[in-house]
């Protein structure tokens, strides 16, 4: 939570700075996640047996460690009103090329530099299509989640690769000595760190929050549109190719379907973590707590033997309320100031003696 | 504003501890797995916790065989629960399996999404003395106690041979609808057939082997073809289950209609209609749940120690009888099971 002073970088109006700066620190939606996190983990440890086992977070973090890689890339494009519909294909496509890098005999590592390399290459056709050829990004990523996923599956068949030596996949699932951490959540907070200083703490990252707010705007204050996006793409890109390595090294097994549908979740948790689907909104700590989140209700419903459709169901319902609550929480607030106003209104109306400080600035407070 | 986000943040907080204390509730209905179950006739310390967890839920194959293994586990006193994932997806059974490595189950029978990906994971299981059955689809063999094999090719050839030998009364001419001309099992059983025909039915004839490729419309193509080119033909051999199903609609609206047999491997709500209206006499499969009953047996006897999983081990299936462990620690369900108008009403997936 070190990183929500830094949310500020985000562009404000005059209105969030009518609140103190306690209030606008700690009543934000990504804090609101949080607390969701938070009471989901501790309802949790209480009413459902076994889940308060350390092992149970080892677990957790292991199932959701590639969404949490990939949701980091997602959130910044995400911020500048793009997408990336075609990270999980990314996935199955780094998870086969380091297969069939490795089978063919090249070393573990270059295997994982070729890996990553090609999901640079995937990011930055992207990122050529939708900033070079103007398209929307919706439609590329569309396009290139099916064709990086025919590679993937063309390229091995119905195959897999297995046989990793045990070295290399112990990385993939050990835990820090002594923590019920596994060890890959070192990568993740390096990269974490990486992508907070350059979303919260980077004129880079301002760039990215001006473009979600207007890239016309943005480019007139100087902010390189399409160079932005397209970096945003490659890095996109090579996460998720990252994240395949993970994957792969993890289940032991390259394969061309390895991680079908991961995008959802991806996007889902960074919606539920309070970024702005139509851009210029969000924070990195509100979707890093939102993918725990959505880990920790899957988990703790598995333990108490809710099947996979009622946890769908759950997680379903809990990203459209988390979607739709901010209008309709807009809703009521207007409703209620509109008729306070009327009140306030009436009231002054009736008491022409009452002196005129009281009801001056209930309406101008909640009238913008 | 800003006073509502706490609000809206309660909300979520409310809405997702109501979820998880509705889950608590349910926990408390069905019996506990990580209790020992008062098994009554089973060794008193025995966890006869055994959990079925199908390639996906709201598969009726996978409905039947787990039912069956519900019946054993009811026959023994154990408790018999059933997870799995929406979707056939080859990690999606890992989550599954460490959530019942936590709950600490007693045994575990699966049918393998991916007979790699799921290994650490069961290995894990292992580790903590759960026992791994697989049934239907194997994983690699050191990630698992005992594999229930459904059939083996040998049995699949021989069941076939016989069906279509006896509904053509022993000689003429027959052909083969197969699935694509590479698929390995198809191939491997056609083989057999023909080795088997040449040895015990010499009047019948082999005319061709043809191929669907696995697609209705093809088979269905294939089959008028086949009518037409060999006006003699007696019989239609299906080793697969697109096939037989569109071999058998386009003999059921044909004029050779109970002149040509047709049999082969099939599915019972897919040929249903077909062996009702007299299209289809016999064809064969194995019976899913007697599959996962012996996979309910074979955990029980794992998990009481009666058996190891070595080559040669014997245990008592119930109303199966009793079974011996092969090599690779598999242990064949039997020969293929023969549906006709009289059982197939018994049946549905």
């Amino acid at each position: 939570m070190s990183d929500a002073a830094l949310t500020s970088a985000a562009p404000r109006g005059y209105r969030h700075h009518s609140k103190p700066l306690w209030r606008r620190a700690l009543f934000t939606r990504e804090i609101a996640v949080f607390a969701a996190l938070v009471a989901v983990y501790v309802v949790a440890v209480f009413s459902v047996p076994n889940f308060a086992a350390p092992i149970t977070i080892t677990y957790l973090l292991l199932d959701v460690a590639a969404i949490l890689f990939i949701a980091l890339p997602m959130t910044m494009i995400i911020i500048t009103g793009e997408i990336d519909l075609s990270v999980a294909s990314v996935v199955g496509l780094s998870s086969v090329v380091f297969g069939t890098m490795y089978q063919a005999g090249l070393p573990i590592p270059l295997a994982i530099a070729v890996a990553i390399v090609v999901g640079a290459v995937a990011g930055f056709i992207n990122g050529f299509l939708v900033t070079v050829m103007r398209l929307p990004s919706l439609a590329v990523t569309i396009g290139t989640l099916a064709l990086f996923r025919g590679l993937a599956v063309g390229l091995l068949g119905t195959t897999a690769v297995t046989g990793f030596p045990a070295t290399w996949s112990d990385l993939a699932t050990s835990t820090i000595p002594g923590t019920p951490i596994p060890s890959v959540m070192i990568l993740f907070g390096a990269l974490t760190i990486v992508f907070v200083w350059l979303l919260h703490g980077s004129s880079f990252g301002r760039g990215v929050f001006a473009i979600g707010q207007s890239s016309e705007a943005a480019r007139f204050s100087g902010v390189s549109v399409e160079r932005t996006k397209l970096i945003l793409f490659v890095l996109s890109g090579t996460v998720a190719a990252l994240a395949g390595v993970y994957y792969t090294l993890r289940y032991g097994s390259a394969r061309g379907d390895n991680a079908t549908g991961l995008e959802l979740g991806v996007i889902a948790a960074v919606l539920l973590g309070g970024v702005s689907i139509f851009g210029g909104r969000g924070a990195l700590h509100g979707v890093i707590a939102a993918v725990l989140l959505i880990g920790t209700l899957a988990s703790a419903l598995r333990l108490a033997n809710v099947t996979s459709d009622v946890i769908n169901i759950i997680t379903g319902t809990l990203l459209v309320a988390s979607v739709v609550s901010p209008s309709f929480f807009a809703w009521v607030h207007e409703h209620w100031t509109r008729s306070r106003g009327r009140r306030a209104r009436a009231a002054a109306a009736h008491t022409d003696a009452t002196p005129a400080t009281t009801q001056v600035d209930v309406p101008t407070s909640h009238n913008h | 504003m800003f006073s509502n986000v706490k609000r809206r943040g309660a909300a979520a907080a409310i809405v997702a501890s109501a979820a998880l204390v509705m889950a608590g509730c349910s926990t408390t209905v069905e019996p506990g797995s990580s209790e020992t179950p008062n098994g009554d006739n089973g060794t008193p310390d025995a966890n006869l916790a055994i959990t079925f967890l199908p390639k996906n839920l709201g598969n009726a194959y996978f409905d039947t065989s787990d039912a069956g293994g519900a019946e054993a586990i009811a026959e023994f006193g154990g408790t018999y629960a059933e997870v799995g994932p929406a979707e056939a997806s080859p990690d999606a059974q890992v989550s599954y399996i460490n959530t019942l490595t936590q709950q600490g189950v007693g045994g575990i029978a699966i049918s393998a999404n991916d007979p790699e990906a799921i290994c650490g994971a069961l290995n894990e299981a292992r580790d903590n003395g759960v026992k791994v059955v697989t049934f239907d689809s194997d994983t690699n063999p050191e990630c698992r106690d005992l594999f229930i094999n459904q059939a083996t090719a040998e049995g699949i050839a021989q069941v076939q041979v016989d069906m279509i030998a006896e509904q053509i009364g022993g000689e003429g001419q027959i052909a083969i609808l197969s699935a694509t001309a590479n698929a390995t099992n198809q191939n491997a059983w056609i083989e057999m057939m023909k080795e088997i025909l040449a040895a015990d039915h010499p009047n019948i004839e082999l005319v061709d082997v043809v191929y669907g490729d696995d697609d209705d419309q093809t088979s269905f193509d294939r089959t008028a073809a086949l009518l037409q080119t060999y006006p003699d033909l007696k019989g239609i051999v299906s080793p697969t289950t697109v096939g037989i199903s569109a071999a058998a609609r386009y003999l059921s609206t044909s004029e050779s209609k109970g002149q040509v047999a047709i049999t082969g491997l099939g599915t019972p709500n897919q040929m249903r209609s077909y062996v009702e209206d007299g299209t289809v006499a016999a064809f064969a499969l194995w019976n899913p749940g007697d599959l996962g009953y012996l996979a309910a047996y074979a955990a029980k006897a794992l998990i009481e120690g009666e058996i190891t999983g070595a080559e040669g081990d014997t245990f008592s299936a119930g109303k199966l009888g009793d079974y011996t462990v092969g090599p690779n620690g598999t242990v064949l369900l039997g020969d293929p099971y023969v549906f006709d108008a009289n059982n197939i009403g018994d049946f549905n997936f």
